[in-house]
């Protein structure tokens, strides 16, 4: 016992370093490189045909098992097999940088969270979708095509994708605020009400890097700019986040919301404690239908505000990538394509609620009656801007939450804030 | 044959006669030391790939730079050696500045959170082993008289150490949550996950329900290896409940309150689930264990350097307990108490 404790750090360390090993043994010059080499991963085996595996978190809403026997039925002879991974997005991350690093030719296809794109790309562990496997991404919303694109090529296809939305309460506001300013000034109805005014999702975690960027961004400065460097000291930038700082010190947003999560938060407006709530699509079905909700026939959907008129969400959602180390890339091409069909679209968001990244499945009278936010929705992904595209995304992420954080507690000016934020993030991508 | 190959190790002549066996003396004991060697060889190998392979596999991956983006292609290459540097960003707080060179490492990377972790986590080692100690010796003293329920009493107290981790901070956390249990009972709005205090209590207090338990038994453990007629001399001489606690309960149940104690401290110093949980490292409650995690996903050699660091650090405390308290780990001659303990 003694010594399992103590080494308990050791052990995992260790456990950590067999998998690093493994992976430095046997990449030799492959895994950086492999992109641009004349026979490295990325140029075999791109003709092959033959059974693969798909790879994807949890199936909670179980749409596919149904669409892989759909495809074995049309192809027997490209079978896909479903590896389901845990429902922890953290775990599926981890799960795929160990079998990218074993250079496993199982995974063939599989779900990539918008966020990791850059970062397995610049891996040299996607397969880049151009010439014979390239994806029509013609009709696709566009910032779901630059979420799955880096270094100007696409590395994976999107597939579902999702926004934020303002969620205001009908009965009190006679019409959704457009700016954040016309926001804020409707904040005296919440007041003679006794609820709160807005909420987002503010505990230091991912959504409050989400709320932070959407802020800066929809303010007209940027996280990163093209060449990945950062550009947070700039006046756009200091005009976001000092809205959501202003809005903590005016009670505003209530001084609570620094511990909400999307759950937290989509409760307190349920509850009918909150004018004005920013979350994803889902809150939507759960508002309108749950018992225990008390606003069930009193809120509707807009755009999020912005500085003239639609503000600028973060952009969340899952693309589809092919491995370099697959065996069978162009059955793995025809499954990419299958998955991101229209048909397969319609079927994720009418079982699963998943929303589309087609462009014209937003007007479909059929969807549009299942699920009514779609067309707020779409203006809302319209305007969106992916999270910053790196390939140290973990350790932005961190460097705006942690920063962002500070200044939302009055802990920190907000020019130190953002200056902080500028210097993390430049050192993260000095290579740390 | 397996059986008398035990007590081997040096080559004194065996006491006592060995049934079956195969020869005299001087030919048993060349052929003892080579079977004896070949039982052991099994669980050396074992050690050595479960426990000398990674701790040098890990020091390894510390000298090595991670690796960082080729400014041409956008793709990473590798970092190559880095000497110390992994050791210096986390000790000395210098992350890599452009160009080369480093600069102090900035509000919001990892790098800069080195020496809070550390202090955090001696706070909150320190804290609740205290508290547990206390609280657990109480309990143990309640639990060691006999009286009716005595089974069930024990039974209970065990509960909360057999929820797991994880579903205990998941409870403390919709306790603390703004709307939940704590303020409702009180009547009061207090941020616990969301300001700095009262999110340190607020893992304190839910460590100190969780694992007082485990020290209480601990405790229990020792006390009842103390015989009674012990204290029934004590009594006919006329020595009070408190003379009693002081000169014979502490001192004979001090071992094995030395091992509890030792064993929860270097608990105490990898905690991970309960802050991770709870307040996700917020406001000032990210230990040591949740910066290794959390720096594993933005560079592994950075981390193996940081797990390397609290290795050492946690090492020495474990050393300083045996060396200088005689927390007495490996139960030899003296009493075999402390084996049963573990």
């Amino acid at each position: 016992m003694f010594n399992s404790k103590r080494l308990a750090p050791v052990a995992a360390a260790g456990v950590l370093a067999l998998a690093l090993t493994a992976c430095g043994g046997s990449t030799g010059g492959g895994g950086g490189g492999g992109g641009g080499e004349a026979d490295g991963p990325a140029s075999q085996n791109l003709d092959a045909r033959g059974p693969i595996t798909y790879v994807q978190g949890k199936d909670n809403s179980d749409v596919v098992r149904p669409l892989i026997k759909k495809w074995n039925e049309a192809h027997p002879d490209e079978k896909v097999t479903f590896k389901e991974q845990s429902d922890s997005a953290d775990q599926q991350h981890d799960d795929l940088v160990q079998n990218f690093q074993a250079q496993n030719e199982e995974y063939d296809v599989m779900s990539v969270d918008v966020i990791w794109t850059a970062e397995f790309a610049a891996q040299g562990w996607l397969q880049p979708l151009e010439d014979e496997l390239a994806i029509e991404t013609g009709d696709m919303l566009p910032a779901t095509v630059a979420s799955g694109t880096y270094n100007d090529t696409l590395y994976t296809a999107p597939q579902s994708s999702d926004a934020g939305l303002l969620y205001y309460r009908k009965d009190l506001v006679p019409k959704a605020p457009e700016t954040w300013e016309e926001m804020m000034g409707m904040c005296d109805i919440a007041e003679e009400n006794d609820m709160g005014c807005y909420a987002g999702q503010f505990a230091k975690y991912e959504g409050l890097t989400v709320n932070t960027v959407e802020a800066i961004n929809t303010a007209g400065g940027d996280i990163l700019d093209d060449s990945g460097k950062p550009t947070l000291e700039t006046p756009e930038a200091k005009a976001g986040l000092t809205n959501l700082v202003e809005g903590f010190e005016t009670g505003n947003i209530p001084e609570q919301t620094i511990t909400f999560m999307e759950e937290q938060s989509r409760i307190a407006f349920q509850d009918g404690d909150l004018l004005f709530l920013r979350n994803w699509p889902y809150v939507y079905g759960l508002a309108k239908n749950e018992e225990s909700s008390k606003v069930q026939d009193k809120f509707a959907i807009a755009p999020l505000p912005g500085r003239d008129g639609p503000g600028a969400s973060a952009l969340g959602g899952h693309n589809v990538g092919i491995s370099v180390y697959s065996d069978n890339k162009a059955t793995a091409h025809d499954f990419v394509e299958f998955i991101t069909s229209p048909e397969t679209q319609k079927f994720y968001a009418l079982q699963g609620s998943l929303a589309p990244v087609l462009t014209d499945l937003y007007d479909d009278p059929e969807l549009v009656k299942e699920l009514p936010y779609l067309p707020v929705l779409k203006t809302s992904i319209e305007n969106a801007v992916p999270r910053p595209v790196t390939p140290f995304y973990p350790a932005v992420s961190k460097a705006i939450q942690d920063n962002s954080y500070a200044a939302l507690q009055g802990e920190k000016s907000v020019d130190q804030a953002l200056a902080d934020m500028q210097q993390a993030i430049t050192s993260a991508a000095a290579g740390s | 044959m397996a059986v008398q190959a035990v007590p081997v190790g040096d080559a004194e002549k065996p006491p006592g006669e060995k049934p079956g066996s195969s020869g005299n003396g001087k030919r048993r004991i060349p052929g003892q030391g080579r079977w004896a060697a070949l039982f052991i060889a099994p669980t050396l190998v074992l050690l050595a790939v479960v426990i000398l392979y990674p701790i040098i596999s890990a020091i390894v991956m510390s000298l090595q730079q991670d690796a960082g983006l080729d400014p041409a292609t956008g793709l990473f290459v590798e970092g190559g050696f880095a000497g110390l540097n992994n050791y210096t960003q986390w000790l000395l707080q210098q992350c890599a500045a452009v160009g080369g060179g480093t600069v102090p490492c900035a509000p919001g990377s990892l790098g800069a959170q080195f020496w809070s972790a550390t202090g955090i986590t001696f706070f909150f080692t320190i804290v609740t082993v205290a508290l547990e100690t206390v609280f657990g010796f109480w309990m143990a003293l309640i639990m060691a008289r006999a009286f009716k329920g005595r089974g069930i009493l024990r039974g209970a107290v065990l509960v909360p150490w057999a929820i797991p981790t994880a579903v205990t901070a998941k409870l403390w956390f919709f306790i603390f949550a703004f709307n939940g249990v704590a303020n409702n009972l009180f009547n009061t709005t207090i941020l616990w996950t969301g300001s700095e205090w009262p999110a340190r209590f607020a893992i304190i207090i839910a460590d100190v329900w969780k694992t007082t338990p485990f020290m209480a038994l601990l405790i229990l453990a020792g006390l009842q290896m103390i015989p009674g007629d012990v204290y029934e001399a004590a009594k006919v001489d006329g020595a009070s409940a408190w003379q009693r606690f002081v000169h014979i309960t502490l001192p004979l149940v001090k071992p094995a309150l030395i091992v509890a104690i030792l064993f929860r401290v270097l608990d105490a110093m990898r905690m991970y689930d309960l802050p991770a949980i709870l307040t996700g490292g917020a406001n000032g409650t990210t230990t040591l264990s949740i910066l290794v995690v959390e720096q594993i996903r933005q560079g592994f050699n950075s981390a193996a350097a940081l797990s390397t660091i609290t290795f050492i650090i946690i090492f020495l405390v474990a050393f300083i307990f045996i060396k200088f308290l005689g927390a007495n780990v490996a139960a030899d001659s003296t009493s075999g108490g402390k084996a049963k303990i573990k």
